[in-house]
């Protein structure tokens, strides 16, 4: 391998890109399962903001337009679900999997006629600086403004949660619904915000794989994406930053592999690509280890049905 | 819990569907691998099954079945609900056909890129898609500025192994200083996975990118990078029209029309078959013009030559990494030794993954 220092950099560069949707499917969701909703359908709603993205960039040829497209259709699937879970009263675990399977299906049948079309060149920032500048320069410049956003989202979250009053409402709406209603507060709306807010995110993650990270739409294209972001959520204790980090080391070791494999290090091809997966979750563990924050950081109502007494 | 749901779901659609009318018309069933949208392996499948249908014959399609378990269960289904001949159109459906084949005597299975015939119902059929590579080999080492080839491969199986040996033979040929690097995905069809490997693989100095897997992610990336690529199965030229060189195309078409007529009328015969440019079941897309009159007129040479039988993609003398001989000064290897190919040859670097 070579180890020139701007080669390093390419390499934390192409990492962090590789990342990004992980991060905002995985923010997304954070804060729905922090209002105490278990939205089990993110693969779902990607892979409708991937379809929507992309057909919107191909319908209208407008980038802008196609991202906020993708968002809004993350956030419209996402409300059949909230619709369910929250009026209906439906199971959580059910319909966020039936959310999934519809997601995937709907996105196959709408994407029919999208198969196989180039996508569009989207702008990526301050492309001379990355040239210039050795080893930092591909780390911080020449990237799509999702990803800065992706990447200043996580502070932004756990800002909100902490510091804000609405992030405090969101968070006493997942610890316990019912004290939350009793001082007067609408967890239903409460808990929809929360979802669209999610799906919307979701939409975001998907449209920055069919735009942005391979410009096209192919079939299942998230393949499973949604679901480590769900783990993400989880091994990261509900912890902004802590996904964040999960997030970057997933991405990390997914690409390192490869170039320990590009490379020819004579360790078995199984065992690197499962490499991901266990490091993830072990660093997950170990740095959640404090069973105080988890307890303060669990939504301990996540997944159960709110009744409201009348 | 997610894959169990869609399993039941699938089964009971399957029942739905063709329980209803079983032991009615001659029907053509096919499993495919990966979604007919793939722009490569799956969607030449589909387009060969267009053709029989085109001839009026009923066809049934199964799409994105992965290898394993779930695959023996749709293989038994449409054996089950009246199809008479089924394709199953992936190297891992080779055992569940089998299996399946010899509980339904009646029923014809044709399996691609296998090797066993375990009951006289079921006939194999493969490309000689290692011909293609022998072509893509010879750009390659032609092309090569960094004398760096990458090459994203799928499962460590023959047929892949095949293609690696094949490239790196025709490529050393015309450019002994050429590496060969490979990265395993262990997966056909995962777009996001697959971009990745083609850029580690450019990170890593490689300037021409090969793929065995099927979507049309690691061309568009190569064309990103501004390096040379190959598209596969399908002519994948419209994705990266700067990149690619050309495309190996497999076309079944004629193969599955033959086969599903000689069903209908009672003629089917259990057989295996490998063809390959010589027959048209290989063929190559248009080569690009960056590489340059000369080069172009050295490949369609060659591509007769394979073609005709002049020349051979496996002409010895091959050793092995070892350097123990493969196969001897003027000879050519075998169908046997190719299809059972489970070794790299001098000059590709690494392990095969067990």
């Amino acid at each position: 391998m070579s180890f020139d220092l701007n080669f390093i950099g390419i390499l934390i560069g192409a990492i962090m890109a590789s990342s990004v949707p992980l991060i905002l499917a995985a923010s997304g969701e954070l804060i729905t399962e922090r209002s105490g909703v278990l939205n089990l359908g993110v693969e779902g709603m990607m892979i409708i903001g991937a379809i929507s993205g992309f057909a919107l960039m191909v319908v209208t040829d407008n980038l802008f337009l196609a991202v906020i497209g993708s968002m809004l259709s993350g956030l419209i699937i996402s409300l059949i679900f909230g619709l369910l879970t929250q009026s209906l009263l439906t199971n959580h675990v059910a319909t966020g999997l039936a959310l999934t399977i519809f997601g995937i299906g709907m996105s196959a049948m709408i994407g029919k006629n999208f198969v196989g079309i180039p996508g569009k060149e989207f702008p990526l920032l301050f492309l001379n600086l990355k040239e210039s500048i050795p080893f930092l320069g591909p780390i911080f410049f020449g990237h799509s403004i999702i990803l800065y956003f992706a990447f200043v989202l996580p502070f932004l979250t756990n800002y909100f949660l902490k510091k804000t009053k609405t992030g405090l409402i969101i968070r006493a709406v997942g610890d316990s619904p019912t004290s939350a209603s009793n001082q007067g507060i609408n967890v239903t709306l409460v808990r929809y915000s929360c979802i669209l807010y999610g799906g919307a995110m979701c939409g975001l993650a998907g449209a920055y794989l069919s735009l942005i990270y391979t410009p096209q739409w192919i079939e299942n294209m998230t393949g499973g994406r949604g679901w480590i972001a769900l783990a993400l959520v989880v091994f990261a204790t509900w912890s902004p930053i802590k996904v964040l980090i999960g997030a970057l080391i997933f991405g990390g070791i997914t690409i390192l592999q490869l170039h320990m494999q590009a490379v020819g290090l004579r360790i078995p091809v199984q065992l690197l690509s499962a490499l991901p997966y266990i490091m993830t979750i072990i660093v997950l563990v170990v740095i959640s280890r404090d069973s105080r924050k988890i307890k303060l950081n669990t939504p301990t109502s996540l997944g159960q049905i709110f009744y409201k007494e009348k | 819990m997610y894959k169990l749901f869609l399993r039941s779901l699938i089964s009971v659609l399957f029942l739905l569907g063709f329980g209803l009318n079983a032991n009615a018309e001659f029907k053509v069933g096919f499993v495919y691998v990966g979604p007919t949208g793939d722009h490569g392996w799956t969607y030449q499948h589909h387009e060969g099954r267009n053709a029989v249908e085109a001839l009026g014959i009923k066809t049934t399609y199964v799409e994105s079945v992965p290898e394993g378990a779930d695959a023996e269960r749709v293989i038994r289904q449409l054996a089950q609900s009246g199809h008479d001949l089924i394709f199953t159109t992936s190297f891992g459906y080779m055992d569940p056909t089998n299996k399946v084949a010899k509980d339904f005597p009646n029923v014809k299975f044709e399996h691609a890129t296998g090797y066993k015939r375990e009951h006289s119902n079921v006939s194999t059929y493969s490309a000689r898609f290692y011909e293609g590579r022998t072509l893509l080999g010879h750009m390659a080492g032609k092309m090569t500025k960094t004398n760096t080839i990458g090459y994203i491969a799928s499962f460590p199986i023959p047929e892949v192994i095949r293609g690696i040996n094949a490239m790196t033979l025709a490529a050393q040929k015309v450019n002994p200083n050429i590496k060969t690097k490979i990265v395993w995905v262990f997966t056909w069809y995962d777009p996001g996975k697959e971009s990745e490997a083609a850029q580690a693989l450019i990170d890593q100095g490689a300037d021409i990118i090969m793929q065995h897997t099927d979507s049309t992610a690691p061309v568009q990336v190569a064309e990103k990078a501004g390096v040379w690529s190959f598209g596969q199965a399908s002519d994948m030229q419209r994705f990266a029209p700067k990149s690619i060189l050309t495309s190996i195309i497999d076309d079944w078409a004629p193969y599955y029309v033959e086969r599903s007529i000689a069903a209908r009328d009672g003629t089917w015969k259990q057989q295996d078959t490998w063809h390959g440019l010589k027959e048209g079941m290989v063929a190559m897309a248009p080569y690009n013009s960056a590489m340059g009159g000369d080069l172009i007129k050295e490949v369609e040479q060659l591509q007769k030559d394979l073609a005709s039988g002049k020349a051979h993609s496996f002409t010895g003398p091959i050793y092995d990494q070892k350097g123990n001989i493969l196969v001897a000064e003027g000879a050519v290897a075998d169908d046997g030794m190719l299809a059972g190919m489970n070794v790299y040859v001098k000059g590709v670097e690494g392990d095969i993954p067990q």
